[in-house]
């Protein structure tokens, strides 16, 4: 799969879109959501639709205003109530660093805070969010000052192929935060909702002992 | 996912009123479980009515018990300074169950109406009378690992996943629900129920219900010193429970005064041993006497193919926590 340089990023990306004539990969994902989302509609609803949209298939395929702050700024969106707050966060905010790995709140590769409570936010419907504030692996650091945390993972190697750390390092916060780091059992049983397959569990830990005694 | 109208009204009673909209709308707090079910086409409500803003939070005394609220988390539940006082075997089952992202935002009125973990009711390709009555149970005859050992039907051999529900029932819960014809209170023996012919009614709640509280009554406050929540599971962490017992005793000069003892993972509900906690009542506490009680508790018991084990696994987790709880 050809890969993107960091320079590429914000530009359309034209380089997985073969075969999908006038349209990235992306757009076409999104054209075809929309379909999947007509071809799942129920036939009922469809000979509403086709009845001028009656109240309910209108209500249905609505989109609902949230407003939210996330990593200390403010946003209004318009979304489907079916958006979790994964997608909205990486779909519509551009904020891929919170990770989507098993989508059903199991692995914890997508967690973040919320109004400063660790949460999967692949099963936190976005709408469901109105008035909070959010924070994701992004607004741990402060410019190019790394947050202590991350900080820790790098120094004690806290991972291999990356792709669990952003919610790894996102609950280790948290735990530090929820006084859950007293012995190794008890970092290793609070940071259960965590699953890495590379399995570099014990440098994890190793990096919360260390980052634990620094001000979060 | 389907798609479904959203409606987040401000009180409770605009909450059931909208419920009562759409004959398969659901209430939504955590999302925890609905979300997931939904995504796997498990469930497909037409209507969501988004609970969370809704004045049910916050946890108080109430003379010699305590009310939960229905949209308190449950890392709220298992962390608070009363709850740790009185009730230690709920916030001991709480922090036995899911991962610590789960519990902040998993409720107790959500966790209550959980829905089963049985393979085939989330296999929307296999039949399963829960999520369509009629098609059939592919658990009885098929891979049932996690299956009952007690009160199943052969419409339904699922069981309740929960380890709060556990400590509820073994605490004399008592819930609070709200309804289009007022409020009324539910015994939590009464809350969940057996499969029967009916394996896809979870509980007794009627349409249009929604749980506003939990209480915990005084008469069971006294059992916080000799308490144990065991649970046994495929990996020592953040996994559903094979069996698992909610133990609180009473206990003066060695004498059992009061038991009060609950399994999960073995039956359709929290599977309360009300015979056992008779027969250890006025005996010494002692391994022997456990013993005794532990078989005692199996006398029902009926395992499938695949669960035979837990025949023997059931006993020993009784065992293993009437010893703790009594230390």
């Amino acid at each position: 799969m050809p890969t993107r340089s960091p320079q590429d990023a914000g530009k359309p990306d034209t380089t997985s879109g073969e075969g999908i004539p006038g349209g990235t990969r992306r757009d076409f994902l999104k054209q075809s959501t929309v379909l999947s989302a007509l071809a799942l509609t129920p036939p009922s609803a469809l000979m509403a639709a086709d009845r001028k949209w009656d109240e309910k298939i209108a209500d249905a395929l609505e989109q609902v205003t949230v407003n939210l702050e996330v990593n200390g700024v403010a946003h209004t969106v318009k979304i489907d109530p079916r958006v979790t707050l994964l997608d909205l966060l990486r779909e519509h905010l551009d904020l891929t660093g919170s990770k989507k790995g098993c989508d059903r709140g199991q692995c914890g590769a997508c967690t973040v805070h919320v109004n400063g409570k660790r949460i999967n936010s692949c099963l936190s419907l976005a709408v469901t969010n109105e008035g909070k504030k959010i924070t994701t692996i992004e607004g741990l650091a402060h410019g190019d000052q790394l947050h202590p945390m991350q900080e820790a993972f790098i120094a004690h190697d806290g991972f291999q192929c990356g792709y669990c750390t952003s919610g790894q390092i996102m609950s280790a916060v948290a735990l530090v935060r929820e006084g859950r780091t007293a012995t190794r059992e008890q970092i290793s049983e609070f940071m259960s909702g965590n699953i890495c397959r590379c399995g570099a569990y014990s440098n994890i830990v190793k990096a919360i002992q260390e980052a634990k005694n620094k001000s979060l | 996912m389907n798609p479904f109208q959203y409606s987040r009204p401000a009180a409770v009673s605009g909450a059931i009123q909208s419920a009562l909209k759409e004959p398969h709308a659901q209430f939504l707090a955590g999302g925890t479980n609905l979300v997931d079910l939904m995504k796997m086409g498990v469930v497909q409500p037409e209507r969501l009515v988004d609970i969370n803003p809704l004045p049910l939070k916050g946890i108080e005394k109430t003379g010699a018990g305590l009310r939960i609220g229905a949209l308190s988390t449950n890392s709220e539940v298992a962390d608070h300074a009363l709850v740790l006082e009185s009730y230690p075997l709920l916030s001991l089952a709480i922090n036995a169950g899911a991962s610590p992202q789960l519990r902040n935002m998993a409720t107790v009125g959500g966790n209550l109406m959980q829905r089963t973990r049985c393979n085939y009711f989330f296999d929307t390709a296999m039949p399963c009378n829960k999520r369509t009555p009629g098609s059939g149970c592919g658990a009885l005859t098929g891979y049932n690992r996690m299956h009952a050992l007690f009160g199943a039907s052969d419409q339904c051999i699922a069981v309740n996943p929960g380890d709060m529900s556990v400590a509820l029932a073994a605490l004399d819960a008592v819930v609070h629900v709200a309804g289009p014809r007022g409020e009324r209170k539910i015994q939590i023996a009464d809350f969940h129920r057996l499969p029967g012919d009916h394996p896809e009614k979870d509980n007794t709640l009627e349409r249009g219900e929604l749980i506003i509280a939990v209480d915990l009554p005084g008469s069971t406050a006294g059992f916080h010193k000799h308490t144990h929540y065991l649970k046994i599971r495929d990996r020592s962490s953040y996994a559903f429970a094979l069996v698992s017992v909610a133990a609180a005793l009473e206990i003066n000069g060695g004498t059992i005064t009061g038991a009060r003892l609950a399994m999960g993972g073995v039956a359709h509900k929290p599977w309360r041993l009300h015979e056992t906690e008779a027969f250890l009542k006025g005996r010494t506490a002692s391994d022997e006497i456990f013993s005794q009680a532990a078989r005692l508790a199996m006398r029902d018991a009926k395992a499938y193919r695949y669960n035979q084990f837990k025949l023997t696994m059931a006993p020993n987790a009784i065992l293993q926590a009437l010893k703790t709880a009594s230390a």
